[in-house]
């Protein structure tokens, strides 16, 4: 489905990054947040969502329609079934464009946008596409990007109702995996490498519970996230130890839980954002991890060495390294995985194996550690651009009771697995 | 059918990089491709040698079929409707002796849900599938 993979910095060796310090996001716009679509309330669909959050974003911007001349957005919404056989609607949502997805046409039409040269609906998932925004800025296909991305979650059991987990047969690369209960996704083999990792480490799986409770504890300080509307209360201990077991050990509390929302960026030239309504938040690198591993199942080797070759790349292009990020926001839906992000870029000096004990210690926004500040996806639901978003607001001074109290004047953010991810470096300043 | 009580395994559709594969497990084999020029195995099958980028050097070279038991989960709330009806089941990732690079899933038939002694080594056997299609399996060596 992604076209073109060329703009990527997947590489290690490719110097600093040309556009560092040129360009910035300038405009955060965040949807309501609802954990299924109700398949009536038009405001609430795919569409309508991204409608409310791209709006929110122009205007946090100081922006008017006008001044849109890039749309970019992903197909990617882990709706996981199309709306159909479902009938469709009157115009717009006359389509799964609007009710699963929402195209750069679609916005474009709907929004009535005038001024729009380029155009790219088949980004991939968040994590890459804002690396991809910010390249196209830089490159000049556009100077004021509208950037989207809407998780989307229908009626039923998520899932339940994936057709590939309904087929009787395993075509193609699935015929190595289906057969034995493998599920696509970033359950399974993340799991596996969590299991190695405690096996090699020495660790157990109630090492998370600290995690969880913080993203949790965060979450609950983000008035748009999903417990905050909807269930706003903190997990204990306990809670998380019994939680309803999914593929032991994992439980329900380690994964991220599905919504259905949206969230929008603006994203411009340093020199566009001089005069702009927000302090412009600079991006000083993008890089991305898009290998597998050798066989069936990719292993905690393998992801390591992953994880540290992104950083690699991330120093490389941004000119800063570890000791110089501020807010640190990978992706934490599962839970099992966020332990590589943290040891293969040592924020906090934290080094292989030592992750469980950093969550054990002060890990609270108003601590020395305020890892993901942002609460993640387990503590705001599956949106993933949380993770942009806190940083965001982090850089800018306004991330309200999660504002931390040590320096923020860098953020590193992103998603989605050790081995595919696309990450970005933020600053307060150009250089 | 599974020796696993409920299990439907949904069958494996050959296409033509895996044919080979799946035809060989039909015989009882475990056949894999290996890059002469590397002497590199590759599973599952791959259009061209990982190593030297090289699709010209492949053979299907039969393993033996030894293995240990690497980690493994239960899966309890699984999506698959084939497994829905046979949880909790193991999960289980199997390193080939031969080469413990490779590896390969197992649902360790004979070995109750949880049950499953870490590091220990398992050797080869087959399943069948809904289609006739046989799988490759492992079990516990006793
Ligand atoms: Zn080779």
């Amino acid at each position: 489905m992604v076209s073109d993979t060329s703009w990527m910095r997947n590489r290690e060796g490719m110097g600093l990054w040309e556009h560092r310090g040129k360009v910035a996001v300038v405009g955060w716009g965040q949807s309501h947040m609802d954990r299924r679509w109700d398949g009536v309330t038009m405001d609430r669909s795919c569409g309508g969502l991204t409608k409310e959050a791209c709006l929110k974003a122009i205007a946090d911007a100081g922006l008017s329609l006008d001044d849109i001349d890039g749309l970019i957005t992903s197909r990617e919404t882990r709706a996981e079934q199309t709306w159909a056989p479902r009938p469709y609607f009157d115009p717009p949502y006359d389509t799964e464009d609007g009710l699963t997805y929402a195209s750069a046409d679609w916005i474009q039409r709907e929004l009535g946008l005038k001024n729009v040269k380029y155009l790219k609906s088949d980004a991939p998932y968040i994590g890459p596409m804002m690396g991809l925004a910010a390249q196209a800025v830089g490159d000049g296909l556009c100077q004021t990007a509208l950037v989207w991305y809407p998780m989307v979650n229908l009626e039923g059991r998520y899932g339940h109702n994936n057709p590939q987990n309904l087929n009787q047969e395993a075509p193609g690369a699935t015929a190595f995996s289906l057969p034995w209960g493998y599920q696509n996704g970033a359950m399974f083999n993340n799991l596996v490498v969590f299991l190695q990792y405690c096996k090699k480490y020495g660790k157990s799986h109630d090492g998370l519970a600290p995690l969880c409770l913080n993203l949790r504890r965060n979450g609950l300080m983000t008035d748009w996230g999903y417990y905050s509307l909807h269930e706003p209360y903190q997990l204990t201990r306990e809670d998380y130890l019994n939680g309803r077991v999914i593929e032991e050990p994992l439980v329900i509390y380690d994964c991220d839980r599905p919504v259905n929302t949206c969230a929008a960026f603006i994203f411009t030239t340093a020199e566009r954002a001089r005069d702009l309504r927000q302090k412009p938040v600079y991006v000083l690198n993008h890089a991305q991890n898009n290998g597998r591993g050798r066989s069936t199942m990719a292993t905690l080797e393998e992801h390591q060495e992953a994880v540290a070759s992104l950083a690699r790349k991330m120093w490389e292009g941004s000119g800063l390294g570890a000791s110089d990020v501020d807010i640190f926001n990978p992706y934490d839906g599962y839970l099992t995985f966020t332990q590589q992000f943290l040891e293969g870029f040592q924020w906090h000096g934290v080094k292989w194996g030592e992750a469980h004990d950093f969550y054990a210690d002060d890990t609270r926004v108003e601590g020395p550690h305020p890892f993901l500040s942002s609460g993640g996806n387990n503590g705001t639901g599956r949106n993933r651009a949380v993770l942009f978003s806190d940083s965001i607001q982090q850089l800018r001074g306004t991330a309200g009771p999660r504002q931390v109290t040590v320096k923020a004047d860098t953020a590193l953010a992103g998603c989605n697995t050790p081995d595919s991810c696309g990450f970005m470096m933020f600053s307060k300043h150009p250089s | 059918m599974s020796t696993i009580p409920g299990l439907e395994r949904p069958a494996p559709v050959p296409n033509e990089l895996t044919k080979p594969f799946w035809d060989a497990c039909n015989e009882r084999r475990l056949v894999l491709q290996n890059c002469t020029a590397c002497a590199r195995l590759h599973y599952p099958p791959a259009p061209r040698c990982s190593q030297c980028g090289s699709p010209d050097n492949f053979e299907w070279k039969e393993v033996e079929g030894k293995g240990h038991i690497d980690v493994f989960m239960v899966i309890r709330d699984s999506r698959i409707r084939g497994f829905r009806s046979a949880q909790p089941i193991n999960f289980a990732v199997i390193t080939l002796d031969e080469d413990p690079g490779i590896n390969f899933l197992s649902n360790l038939p004979g070995t109750p849900p949880g049950e499953v002694p870490m590091g220990a080594p398992v050797e080869l056997i087959f399943e069948e599938t809904s289609t006739g299609q046989l799988v490759h399996e492992w079990q516990v060596v006793s």
